[in-house]
């Protein structure tokens, strides 16, 4: 079933938590909600869910106007950030929840129910916890079984809000690959809110970078990550080095570097260069196309090194990540000068960069 | 609602750690302090209470139980409880609910009204009905126009043990709903479940604990109420006497044995509260939630 959001604004009180936000998503899709804490991506999806309303704008599912449907007649599935497992039922009856509160006429049967409650369990691998109580499981159960709980009624569609927030690192990993198969399996159209860009990518169809209310941009995982549409979304997904200079002759000046770019559009005059830490080649020739900097420290572990370093020309600190085995090729040490080549410069005006965070250098991972 | 359990844990926690075990003469003296006060001002008058109520043998007791007017008084009492408490009860959960579960105007005011009847004294209370519907109040005259008797008789009784055990059950709920938000409310209606089955199926089974603790407080003081009670019973005989205004009216006549057979039943009504009240709270401690678990009401 295919969802479109239609003009949405929502305010709570003077923070305007959604501004005109339109948006499509295809039938069996998994898309992602991908922003910071505040976007109002959470917002967005309890709108859709019917938990919230829209103070203007429209939902429509399969082409179906919902706006004024209340939650219980939406069939929507939605996974909740902290689960919201009935406490006082047993797992097996928070599964079978959604078809017991049925009307008369629609509830299964006693036998029906029974088997469907245990071919749910059996689809998220926890039949074997049916008569246990949510207190006595682990998060990651906890999660799954919120899981079989909304697809027991059928939804056509599935909301998760943060399923992997709650989580240990490692189960999150573990999670979200089986959530993938999942979705593989099953084709329901599905939307999941995140913070966590690697999620995003890693797990989604499509990915939509949500900032302040409003989408920064929406494509699948590759393009946004390739092509972000401005630097917010490229400081969002991903460590980034940043680079003020001025464009000139279609190259990119800064830093003692004279730099091509991938998107130098822009006329002559002030930007901002966008740089992956992993896009930065590291030589000690001299190189017209180099940056010339000097090394700070060298963080050796794990199968990618992080090189933290400083240009010449006015101390700006960069970071650059390279394999393990081609940092002990060039055999470098703290002190040493070397010449930093990128492979890829995505430019920005320099107007929009500077009204936006700095984004944060060396996410984990 | 401190759990048993966890009040143990913690003083286990304590005494095993040097840095928080107290030197032995503080810890004598502290309880040497406790308990002495404990026996002194509780233990005391309860065993007194029983003492002189059996003073004159159990025969005088009995009598003194069975007599028509005391008959009355407890009649009166079962029944100003069997009223109060339903009516608290429906009010209690709802007032907990609009406060915990929604966001309106006038909702910190709200909880502050709710404390007013254990803020102002009892005596107030039962001066407010008086001057609402006494014989010279704002609606006496109305009233007595259609024969209505409110002071003085049953109705007032009823209203001034509401007014008084208003607090219980609301007080109880509030910190506790609050505490569990509506993200399982939320989720229920998202599965497709009414309002009704929704408060049936997943508040009342989460609360419901909290919300007997409530009652059980409530009916105690609904029982034991004197004050608010006394202004506007006008302590008719066999009519509008409850229990604790027919243990004053007996002790005032000099009737020692019966006053405290009176009032034995209260204290036993009281000593029954408590032991309920710990069963509740050993069964909604944590530990024991899983076998704690009656069927659920259908809708």
């Amino acid at each position: 079933m295919s969802i479109r959001v239609e003009n949405i604004d929502k305010r709570f009180g003077a923070f305007t938590a959604l501004d005109d936000v339109t948006l499509d998503f295809r039938t069996g899709e998994l898309t992602a909600l991908l922003g910071p804490s505040g976007c109002g991506k959470t917002t967005l999806l309890r709108i859709i869910a019917g938990l919230e309303t829209a103070d203007s704008g429209r939902i429509l599912i399969s082409g179906e106007e919902t706006s004024d449907k209340p939650v219980r007649e939406r069939q929507v599935g939605f996974v909740f950030q902290h689960y919201a497992l009935f406490r006082h039922m047993s797992v097996f009856e928070n599964v079978a929840f959604g078809l017991r509160v049925k009307p008369r006429r629609e509830r299964p049967a006693e036998a029906e129910i029974r088997r469907r409650v245990m071919e749910l369990l059996d689809l998220v691998q926890l039949a074997w916890l049916a008569d246990r109580m949510p207190a006595q499981l682990s998060g990651g159960q906890r999660q799954r079984i919120a899981l079989a709980r909304a697809l027991a009624v059928e939804p056509q569609v599935l909301l998760l809000d943060e399923p992997f927030g709650a989580l240990d690192a490692k189960v999150r990993k573990e999670l979200r690959g089986w959530l993938r198969q999942l979705h593989e399996t099953l084709h329901i159209t599905s939307i999941f809110v995140t913070h966590d860009q690697e999620e995003a990518l890693e797990l989604a169809d499509r990915v939509v970078v949500m900032n302040r209310g409003r989408i920064e941009q929406a494509g699948p995982p590759q393009a946004v990550y390739e092509n972000p549409a401005n630097a917010f979304v490229h400081g969002f997904l991903g460590a980034s080095n940043i680079l003020r200079g001025t464009i000139r002759d279609g190259l990119f000046h800064a830093e003692g570097a004279s730099l091509p770019a991938r998107n130098i559009h822009e006329s002559n005059g002030e930007a901002v260069a966008y740089l992956r830490p992993h896009e930065l080649d590291m030589s000690r020739r001299p190189d017209p196309a180099g940056i010339p900097a000097e090394i700070r420290r060298i963080l050796a572990f794990g199968a990618l090194a992080r090189i933290e370093l400083v240009t010449l020309a006015g101390r700006v600190p960069l970071e650059v990540e390279l394999p393990q085995r081609d940092l002990a090729g060039l055999a470098l040490a703290p002190g040493d000068s070397v010449h930093l080549v990128p492979q890829g410069v995505n430019l920005f005006p320099s107007a929009e960069a500077g009204a936006l965070p700095r984004p944060v250098l060396a996410k984990a991972g | 609602m401190a759990g048993a359990t966890s009040a143990l844990s913690a003083s286990q926690h304590f005494e095993s750690r040097s840095a928080t075990r107290d030197h032995g003469l503080v810890r004598a003296l502290l309880l040497i302090l406790g308990l002495g006060f404990f026996a002194l001002f509780l233990v005391l008058p309860l065993v007194v209470v029983f003492a002189e109520a059996l003073r004159k043998g159990w025969d005088t007791y009995w009598a003194a139980l069975v007599e028509p007017d005391a008959l009355s008084a407890i009649r009166l009492t079962l029944l100003a409880a069997a009223i109060a408490v339903p009516l608290n009860l429906v009010f209690g959960v709802s007032a907990a609910w609009a406060i915990a579960k929604y966001r309106f105007r006038g909702k910190a005011l709200l909880t502050t009204l709710i404390d007013l009847p254990f803020s102002v004294s009892p005596v107030i209370a039962g001066l407010i009905y008086v001057l609402v519907f006494g014989a010279q109040g704002w609606f006496g005259p109305l009233l007595d126009g259609y024969d209505i008797r409110i002071i003085f008789a049953v109705p007032g009784i009823v209203l001034a043990t509401i007014f008084v055990t208003f607090p219980f059950i609301a007080r109880e709920l509030i910190p506790l709903m609050e505490a569990q938000g509506s993200e399982e409310e939320e989720a229920a209606l998202v599965l497709g479940a009414s309002g009704w089955q929704t408060f049936w199926r997943v508040t009342l089974p989460n609360i419901k604990w909290g919300l007997l603790y409530g009652v059980i407080l409530c009916n105690a003081r609904a029982m034991g109420e004197f004050g608010a009670v006394s202004v506007v019973s006008g302590h008719i005989r066999g009519l509008t006497n409850t229990m604790p205004l027919h243990v004053e009216i007996l002790y005032n006549e000099y009737q020692f044995a019966a006053a405290f057979a009176v009032a034995s039943l209260l204290a036993l009504l009281a000593l029954f509260t408590l032991a309920l009240k710990s069963v509740i709270e050993w069964r909604a401690s944590p530990k024991s939630e899983p076998e704690a678990r009656p069927k659920e009401p259908l809708p």
